[in-house]
């Protein structure tokens, strides 16, 4: 209960904001069809709703999927990077290739190779989301303290030992901030995978723009937002559950 | 599942006799140790004093085998048991997810001890450092001096014949320091074990040790090395005309370059 409680700052904005609008274009200081009014938005999310909740179902599976992909393949590859500074120096680089690679050109891409559907959207959520899981996991696996691996050395135990009672969960703070990040990555993602060949909320986005249906532009929006934010505060919830004993960022 | 390759027992078991010939380490062009000699008898508690940079760390982390010396060599004797060698940190270094009790048996759980025995001596362990109540606590939950006892705790459980100490009570409070240094001494006395502590505190080195070892600002030159004529150490020790007097020979030495 306090938990909700705690939620009632963050409110308070959107709320103002939300007034804000509603009166600025009744009264017509902001185009409606620049920025709708937020009573609209609301109406067209009522209209819509069977469409717009199926769009969101689809949307949370991909970018749920593509997420859960990268999370598992992104700490496999940074685990594989830590064994060695050779292995680094070799495959690192290419892994900042998913950072920079600009997911928007290389969708048409994943269409031709995946086809149209839900495969399609989660390759586009899985490449835009891993980098932050390797480069955080990395990071986390040798930031780790050297006396402690020295007391681990110490009493005969192997790299592998080290790896899964030292090392991973010493990073675990580390690696929750990367999930963080590729959270919401996973879901503008699959937003854009949509976007070029799939349905869900990216889908919905594009055909209402084309329909000059501003506002219900808005509420696929909004609605993408509100599962970016579930997604994040999921990682949230495992991090309490995970760090509440003895990380300082919990306490 | 978890068969117990090892099993300690036995109360005392005794110290180790060390001999380094030689020793010599160098860091990126820069002599640490020039050519160390030392000997040091088994169940002897030696204490290593000298400035920052003099390279004591660095011979302590040679003498437990977490690094290789560039040249010369480390003989223990005996050198039967694998696991014979512990060692204490400035910081405690406990891991922060895993429960006192957890702490404290990590030794045993490296060496593959099954599941109750390492309990019962990571208990015990515990109990005789004062901290039996606090085995469900989280190192988050603990004082500065707990976390050091948990790591002392943590260092005797697999019953060491070689216990290494680098400065383990600086950052201490003084009253909690005195405690923990005659505890240290009371469990030395009991085991029998060879202790080399490493520290910055001529007064701790005179308090705790048989033999003390001064080592120059560079190189780890030997400037001073000398068995203290001591009486039984207690608390009144500081009293004693005896100790001051040592510790002038300490601080002489020290001093001097």
């Amino acid at each position: 209960m306090s938990r909700l409680k705690s939620a009632i700052p963050a409110l308070i904005p959107f709320l103002v904001l939300t007034a804000s609008l509603e009166i600025a274009v009744r009264v017509g200081w902001v185009r409606s069809y620049l920025i709708p009014a937020p009573s609209a938005v609301f109406r067209a999310m009522i209209e819509s709703r069977d469409e717009l909740a199926a769009a969101i179902a689809t949307t949370s599976a991909s970018a749920l999927l593509g997420f859960l992909m990268s999370t598992v393949t992104g700490i496999a590859i940074a685990v594989f990077l830590s064994s060695s500074r050779a292995i680094q120096r070799a495959f690192y680089p290419y892994a900042v290739f998913f950072q920079t690679v600009p997911i928007i050109a290389i969708a048409p891409l994943l269409v031709i190779w995946f086809g149209y559907g839900m495969r399609t959207v989660v390759a586009s959520a899985f490449v835009v989301s891993i980098f932050p899981v390797i480069a955080n996991t990395l990071t986390g696996i040798l930031s780790t303290e050297p006396a402690l691996r020295d007391l681990f050395r110490l009493y005969g135990a192997s790299t592998w030992t080290t790896l899964v009672k030292l090392r991973f969960p010493a990073a675990l703070p580390q690696i929750l901030t990367g999930l963080r990040v590729a959270s919401g990555l996973a879901v503008i993602g699959a937003i854009v995978g949509e976007f070029i060949g799939g349905q869900g909320l990216g889908s919905v986005v594009d055909v209402a723009r084309t329909q000059q249906r501003v506002d219900k532009v808005f509420a696929a929006v909004l609605l993408a937002s509100v599962l970016g934010l579930a997604l994040f505060g999921m990682i949230n919830l495992v991090s309490y559950w995970t760090l509440r004993r003895w990380h300082a960022s919990e306490q | 599942m978890n068969a117990a390759r090892v099993t300690v027992s036995g109360p005392a078991r005794g110290g180790v006799a060390l001999d380094l010939r030689g020793v010599r380490k160098v860091f990126q062009n820069h002599t640490v140790i020039e050519h160390f000699d030392l000997e040091v008898r088994a169940g002897e508690f030696l204490a290593i004093l000298g400035p920052s940079g003099c390279g004591k760390s660095t011979l302590l982390r040679i003498i437990a085998r977490l690094l290789a010396p560039d040249d010369g060599a480390v003989a223990v004797d005996p050198d039967a048991d694998r696991f014979q060698t512990s060692f204490v940190f400035q910081d405690a270094h406990l891991l922060p997810w895993r429960t006192v009790l957890d702490n404290a048996a990590l030794p045993l759980e490296l060496m593959g001890v099954a599941r109750e025995e390492r309990y019962a001596k990571a208990r015990a362990a515990l109990d005789e450092i004062g901290l039996a109540e606090a085995e469900d606590r989280y190192p988050a939950q603990l004082s500065g001096g707990m976390r050091m006892r948990v790591s002392l705790a943590r260092a005797l459980v697999a019953e060491p014949r070689l216990l290494l100490l680098d400065e383990p009570f600086a950052a201490l409070d003084e009253i909690t320091r005195f405690r923990l240094d005659l505890r240290l001494r009371e469990l030395w006395k009991e085991r029998g074990l060879t202790v080399v502590f490493v520290t910055h505190s001529i007064s701790e080195a005179a308090f705790l040790a048989n033999r003390a070892v001064v080592l120059a600002r560079r190189a780890g030159r030997i400037k001073l090395d000398r068995l203290l004529e001591l009486p039984e150490r207690n608390e009144d020790l500081r009293l004693d005309p005896r100790y001051g007097a040592e510790m002038k020979i300490l601080l002489g030495a020290m001093e001097e370059e």
